[in-house]
């Protein structure tokens, strides 16, 4: 079965199967260490640059900004849903996602 | 690799979209296959159709381009009747009601909650009135805009409207120029104050004096490569061209085409002309269009007129069109104000009225996002002036109001994080009522975009607020980065961003301490723009100071995941079913 993953909007919105499931302007604290100083970054999604799959794990890299230090940068890999059982199901965002910044191989589908 | 919008495009773009919405919309919206619709809505655009965001599936924004702004008499009664029958949706704004009309910066009209299975009958409507949708989005050329007065200025150079009408009439709908890497933004201006505000578009034509077999004759001089968007504001190069009004054409789509085979189709980031611009410089873009893309030579660029423009500069004469103008006939122009571009569908109804009772007929948008009646006699002034709907869209408006921008935000907006037209109406409200200006400051220019895509043009008003995010007291709300000082002119310049996710409820505190200090320690007869000139981003931080005022803001929540933010409940849950088709 295939995921359609697509960065729509001029990057506004990662679209799943031709529906759009996340969104800039979300805020998510993020344990990445290589964005900015702060313990944890409290950045603002401001737009979508690339997505892939991780095994079943959706993920996206992002441009943002952390408003705590104001640090703009674009992040690794950062999760944001899974597919299960061929659906979208949305990773919890409100708590803290983990970055990797590895350069291991993603797919534009699954 | 071909990104998904190109292998789209490539498969069906153009005119030819036209018959598949109307295939859809005779067989319903549901027909659109799901694993197709992003790449139809994508098309869409190309006729004018953008589909509105989450939660209000199965309705379109649908834009009008009418080029240079120009409506002729009997055009604006045919949109007011479209918007007053179609435009009208599950979702009631509580400032605007039901149906209305949103005129825009780029001098079109756009119109929302429109349902596929109305198009067939609204494009009948308004090609019998010489109306079209076709091109106000997508890739390819987008609504032509100027000086809105073209032909009747009294400041005017040369008559603009016959090279934009021509250009409308032989880029609309040409095949070779109907697929671009990315929109085409075009600016005629024949005027001597800059209202066709070429600086921030892809391709602009200035007026320029050349002299040609020893007569001083007057045509344009050529700049490529301006924009806005998606934090990498431009503004256009001067590629050393002048060209005369019949070899317009040929220069125009030389350039639209120099742009189809040399544009980025890899990385839609990186494919407006800007960036090309950027990577070749000036110098290569002129050899390249002189090689290969016209077969005449080109003159060298001419005397322009920039030293005299005083649209948008933040100091000055006009700076807008708004109020009682003479035409060079003898006649007046009007300029009303239409605060943040949106006027009730009863409103434009009564304004083609008016337009008919007092002037031609003929009605004018500027990229001021207002309304211009033209043709007014003297006789007939008083009168005019005197009619109770100029109470609401004033000819001399409060310099909060008439200086107000904003672009549609959230309620409609994909791209937008914040609400932005009712929080610009709340804004402009709050400071006239609370905030002087300085006695000899009558226009102040505030225009509020909900992202970088800048539709608002933020960075070119004297104070630019653009949609962000932060925390207060630990909640997510929505908040606006500021910038100051931008404008355009001889030397145009952007915003600088001074002070950043101020909470939307401490905004217009912000504002107030600002103007505050610009008015105790402005020098004599200082602009606001030098005021900023010559302070540096940390003095000018300090001065913003947000504070929360009596200014209550009821949209502070997350409204991008709202279904419509006015709504009494307003969550993705209960968003309406897509339009049943009838």
């Amino acid at each position: 079965m295939t995921t359609r993953l697509r960065i729509l909007d001029d990057g506004a919105w990662l679209s799943v199967d031709d529906s759009r499931r996340v969104s800039v302007s979300e805020l998510w604290r993020l344990d990445a260490p290589d964005f900015c100083e702060c313990d944890l970054a409290d950045m603002v999604v401001e737009n979508f640059l690339e997505t892939g799959v991780d095994g079943r794990t959706v993920q996206v890299r992002v441009y943002g900004q952390c408003i705590v230090c104001g640090t703009k940068s674009t992040t690794g890999w950062i999760p944001v849903g899974r597919v299960v059982d061929g659906e979208f199901v949305d990773l919890d965002r409100e708590g803290v996602l983990r970055v990797t910044d590895d350069e291991e191989e993603v797919k534009s589908s699954c | 690799m071909p990104t998904d919008v190109e292998n789209w495009k490539s498969e069906v773009y153009g005119n030819e979209i036209r018959e598949h919405l109307f295939r859809f919309a005779e067989e319903g919206f549901e027909t659109i296959p799901d694993d197709e619709r992003d790449a139809w809505f994508e098309r869409f655009k190309w006729w004018g159709l953008y589909h509105q965001r989450n939660g209000q599936e199965g309705y379109f924004m649908m834009r009008i381009g009418t080029p240079n702004g120009m409506l002729e008499p009997g055009q604006l009664r045919v949109v007011g009747e479209i918007a007053d029958e179609y435009a009208r949706g599950p979702g009631t704004n509580p400032i605007f009601g039901d149906a209305y009309a949103d005129f825009t910066t780029r001098q079109a009209i756009q119109l929302h909650w429109i349902e596929l299975s109305d198009v067939p009958a609204i494009f009948e409507k308004m090609e019998e009135h010489g109306l079209t949708t076709q091109q106000a989005c997508g890739d390819s050329w987008r609504n032509i805009v100027g000086n809105p007065v073209a032909g009747k200025d009294g400041q005017e150079v040369i008559d603009a409207w016959p090279v934009i009408r021509d250009l409308n009439e032989t880029f609309k709908g040409d095949e070779d120029h109907s697929n671009l890497p990315r929109k085409w933004k075009v600016s005629v201006t024949g005027s001597a104050d800059g209202s066709g505000q070429g600086d921030i578009n892809d391709l602009a034509f200035e007026p320029a004096y050349k002299e040609i077999d020893g007569e001083d004759v007057v045509g344009f001089n050529v700049r490529v490569g301006g924009g806005l968007a998606r934090n990498e504001p431009r503004f256009a190069r001067d590629i050393d061209v002048w060209v005369s009004p019949d070899r317009v054409s040929d220069v125009a789509g030389g350039l639209s085409a120099l742009f189809r085979d040399n544009g980025d189709r890899e990385d839609r980031y990186n494919a407006r002309i800007k960036f090309l611009v950027d990577e070749w410089g000036a110098e290569e873009v002129r050899e390249t269009l002189q090689e290969e893309y016209v077969d005449f030579d080109l003159h060298a660029a001419g005397r322009d007129v920039r030293e005299e423009y005083t649209y948008n500069t933040g100091e000055g004469e006009r700076n807008d069109l708004v109020g009682v103008h003479e035409q060079k006939d003898g006649k007046n122009f009007v300029g009303l104000n239409v605060l943040v571009g949106r006027m009730g569908a009863e409103d434009v109804l009564e304004l083609a009225d008016l337009a008919e009772e007092y002037g031609s007929g003929e009605v004018r948008l500027s990229q001021r996002q207002n309304v211009i009646v033209t043709d007014v006699p003297d006789s007939e002034l008083d009168d005019f002036l005197a009619e109770d709907l100029l109470e609401h869209y004033s000819p001399e408006p409060s310099p909060f109001m008439r200086g107000s921008i904003a672009c549609t935000g959230t309620e409609f907006c994909s791209l937008s994080i914040v609400e932005t037209k009712n929080r610009q109406v709340r804004f402009a409200r709050w400071l006239k009522q609370h905030v002087d200006l300085p006695d000899d400051v009558d226009e102040f220019h505030i225009h509020l975009s909900g992202c970088t895509a800048s539709c608002a043009q933020p960075q070119i008003a004297d104070v630019s607020l653009r949609g962000m995010k932060t925390r207060k007291n630990g909640e997510a709300v929505e908040a606006l980065d500021v910038g100051l000082g931008g404008g355009l002119g001889d030397e145009p310049q952007f915003a600088r961003w001074v002070t950043q996710r101020v909470p939307v409820d401490e905004v217009p505190g912000a504002l107030a301490n600002l103007i505050d200090s610009f008015a105790d320690e402005r020098e004599e007869g200082e602009s606001f723009r030098a005021f900023v000139d010559r302070h540096d981003d940390d003095e000018l931080d300090e001065l913003v100071e947000p504070e929360e005022t009596s200014y209550e803001d009821p949209m502070m929540h997350n409204t991008k995941m709202t279904w419509y933010p006015y709504a009494e409940d307003d969550s993705m849950d209960a968003k309406p079913p897509a339009p049943a088709d009838d």
